[in-house]
């Protein structure tokens, strides 16, 4: 670790910081987990998913956005926080159609990982069931805009390390929804590659592999050996090793 | 609707479902003719309705796994069939050797546990204390008491089956293991040795359970004549005729037993099975084409593979089927509650297979996919579930998506059946214009010997609240007598709320 600029207090641990590091960064670079869906180290962070949200000097604040500050006390794992969070997750999880058992990527998906680290053990709230376009028109990857929960990271990840610009979000609120910027809209008509992060960062199931299925078996998928929180680390430490690619 | 048990690490899951499973409510209407003789009996199941919707619009892949949450006693059935249509969507006409056992060795465990749970929680107590027993007792509890050696070999194969089951998909219930072409896991040397110590508890219980209903047979005259009646036959038969779960040639058989046709390639079956739709059900009644629409129905399930098929190639089962048909001479055998002597014959065939399939080398290979072909644009899968045969059929386009799908579930097969099954049972044991308790009871124990997919609600209750109307020539509802699911009884305004 470089030197540190100054310590803030997570839950009354001493973090620190360097010039510049939002509170989400300074937090994985000390082994601690904040919850988040839309944040992925290197890339902007947009402060979308609300789900980073703490309590720093009292108010709340994304963690993935707002700057570390010297002497900060920063609330974090609270019962509170944690409540907040998974009404969010609950949410998310009825605005879309995200059914588990039924998903390929179950197992794999941070949406699901985040419902069970915050104990939601239901829905909650009346499914939405929308209606949404899926996109099959790429030979290899499918866009399940069902399962979208609008986090953005294809399209930061697209246009700020394939230099590509293939998704947009367009619309706002209840109406957002993601675009492909090709004439026809469709991703059959884009340059989206296999290899790209925008490919493979979707943390749901809206962007997948075509024709695969549930090649990994149960056990040894992501979130069967590791926690979303281990993931969340490893994921931290591979991009200041300057790896991008999952 | 939603689960979120957090068991084993690797079996836990949310599970958020918006496609409601049918309530357990089995609603009997009963019409009346100008004579008061009961002109026509309706079973009233709501499962499956506009299912295939859902399907359409899907990616083919996911299929297997979206068509599981059909059932959560068969999932592993509607996985099968389909996956064998998405194989061929793939453009994969033979699997490796390795996955097409494993997929054999899956479905054996499937029906062998789903045997198991019909038979000895579901139908056990009917037979043990008789289809007027008391109904608090009337229950795998009361079995548990009075017979305990009997239920807890019921238990323990119904959680063998599970265990084969789970060492294959990862799960109990709702794993994986499919995928095109092939399979995702090997199964491992450690579970092929732990399900190997079982076999011979296994193979001698379920030997007894056949025993069993041989006995109840030879000591109540009366079942011979309990809606039997004279059908034709539908299922899977291997190449030579013999008993076949996984994957055969469709054939048929008039009620003497002469063939209406044999050896049929499942994939043409729509030159031969039409589905008739009528206004009062959901479900439809499909039938055989050459026969048409009032002759055409036929039976599918246990009783119908068995008296289909020329033998069975395993020898226990083989035994145990040719002592089953000499109880008719070795003719077709048309009891009703053969269908539960038959289960567990097929049941003793599963036990045997597994043992066969455990000790076959191939099965802890590490080959599990076959090279895909070019895709195509359809597939067709049909399979022997536990009740009867099962057809998947998908369209999809260019892309992969799903266009179309048509399922022919087994309960769909056995409609018309049941429903005639019903009226002669309704016309026996109906006394004057009242549902009697007794009718209630024999009307029951005529839908279960089906084990008609109604029961993927019911099973975890072990009762299948029943409401039986009377309705007479005018229409006019004459009585009505409702059983909740703990076997208590209301009258006239004892309405079970729908679902
Ligand atoms: S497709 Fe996936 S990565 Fe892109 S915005 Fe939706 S959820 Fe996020
Ligand atoms: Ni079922």
């Amino acid at each position: 670790m470089t030197e540190t600029t100054g310590t803030i207090f997570i839950d009354g641990k001493a973090v620190g910081f360097m010039q510049g590091q939002t509170i989400m960064d300074a937090a994985l670079s000390a082994q601690v987990y904040i919850p988040h869906l839309c944040h992925y180290p290197g890339l902007t962070p947009s402060g979308n998913c609300r789900l980073c949200v703490v309590e720093a000097d009292g108010r709340r604040a994304a963690a993935c956005t707002t700057a570390a500050k010297a002497g900060q006390q920063i609330s974090n794992n609270t019962a509170e926080l944690n409540a907040a969070r998974k009404v969010i997750t609950q949410m998310l999880f009825v605005e879309g159609n995200h059914i588990c058992p039924s998903c390929e990527k179950s197992g794999n998906c941070k949406l699901q990982a985040m419902g069970y680290h915050l104990g939601m053990l239901e829905e909650h709230y009346p499914q939405f069931n929308p209606r949404r376009v899926l996109d099959a028109s790429h030979p290899d990857i499918l866009l399940d805009r069902g399962r979208c929960i609008l986090c953005g990271l294809c399209v930061r990840a697209s246009h700020e390390v394939d230099k590509k610009n293939v998704f947009a979000i367009a619309g706002r609120g209840a109406d957002a929804y993601l675009i492909v910027n090709t004439v026809s809209g469709k991703l059959g008509d884009s340059n989206l590659d296999v290899t790209d992060l925008a490919a493979n960062i979707c943390p749901v199931g809206a962007i997948m592999f075509k024709e695969r299925g549930y090649v990994t078996p149960i056990g040894e998928r992501i979130y069967d050996r590791q926690h979303i929180s281990d993931v969340a680390m490893h994921e931290h430490v591979t991009e200041q090793k300057g790896d991008k690619k999952r | 609707m939603t689960s979120g048990k957090s068991n084993e690490p690797g079996t836990r899951r949310i599970a958020i479902d918006p496609v409601t499973r049918v309530e357990g409510h089995g609603k009997i209407t009963l019409l009346l003719d100008r004579d008061n003789h009961i002109q026509e009996a309706r079973l009233h199941i709501t499962e499956f309705r506009g299912f295939e919707k859902f399907i359409q619009g899907r990616p083919y892949w996911d299929v297997p796994f979206f068509v599981q949450r059909l059932c959560g006693i068969c999932p592993v059935s509607h996985q099968l069939a389909a996956a064998k249509a998405v194989d061929q969507l793939a453009g994969v006409d033979r699997l490796t050797p390795t996955a097409e056992k494993l997929r054999r060795l899956l479905h054996f465990g499937q029906v062998l546990q789903s045997h198991a749970l019909h038979f000895f929680h579901l139908s056990s107590p009917d037979f043990l204390f008789g289809f007027g027993g008391d109904p608090l007792r009337r229950n795998i509890v009361g079995v548990l008491e009075k017979y305990p050696e009997i239920a807890m070999q019921g238990i323990k194969l119904r959680k063998f089956g599970q265990q084969i089951i789970e060492a294959i998909t990862g799960k109990r219930v709702h794993g994986t293991g499919t995928i095109p072409g092939g399979m995702n896991k090997p199964l491992s040397t450690d579970w092929r040795d732990a399900l190997l110590t079982e076999m011979r508890d296994i193979l001698q219980w379920s030997e007894q359970a056949v025993e069993l209903n041989a006995r109840i047979h030879a000591t109540h005259a009366e079942h011979a004549d309990f809606a039997t009646m004279p059908t034709n036959y539908l299922s899977l038969v291997d190449k030579k005729g013999e008993l076949e779960l996984y994957h055969g040639g469709l054939r048929a058989r008039y009620p003497d037993g002469g063939l209406i046709f044999d050896q049929f390639d499942y994939s043409g079956y729509q030159r031969i099975l039409r589905e008739e739709v009528r206004a009062w059900s959901y479900l439809k009644f499909p039938y055989l084409l050459q026969l048409g629409e009032t002759q055409g129905w036929y039976r599918v399930g246990p009783l119908a593979r068995v008296n289909n098929c020329d033998s069975i190639t395993t020898p226990r089962a083989e035994a145990a089927r040719k002592q089953f048909k000499a109880i008719n001479a070795d003719n077709l055998v048309h009891d009703t509650l053969g269908y539960h002597w038959t289960r567990m014959i097929e049941m003793l065939h599963c036990a045997e297979s597994i043992q066969i399939l455990l000790n076959d080398p191939d099965i802890t290979g590490a080959d599990l996919v076959a090279e895909k072909g070019d895709r195509r644009h359809e597939g067709i899968g049909v399979i022997e579930a536990p009740r009867g045969t099962l057809f998947h059929h998908y369209q999809v386009d260019d892309d992969g998506i799903v266009t179309r799908a048509n399922l022919i579930v087994s309960t769909t097969s056995n409609n018309q059946a049941m429903n005639e099954s019903l009226r002669i049972v309704a016309n026996r044991y109906l006394d004057g214009q009242e549902i009697t308790e007794a009718l209630l009871n024999h009307l029951e124990v005529a839908v279960r010997a089906y084990d008609p997919c109604l029961s993927c609600a019911t099973h975890a209750l072990g009762k299948m609240p029943l409401q039986v109307e009377l309705v007479d020539a005018a229409g006019v509802l004459i009585h009505r007598l409702v059983k909740n699911s703990d076997g208590r009884l209301s009258g006239q305004d004892g309405y079970l709320h729908n679902g």
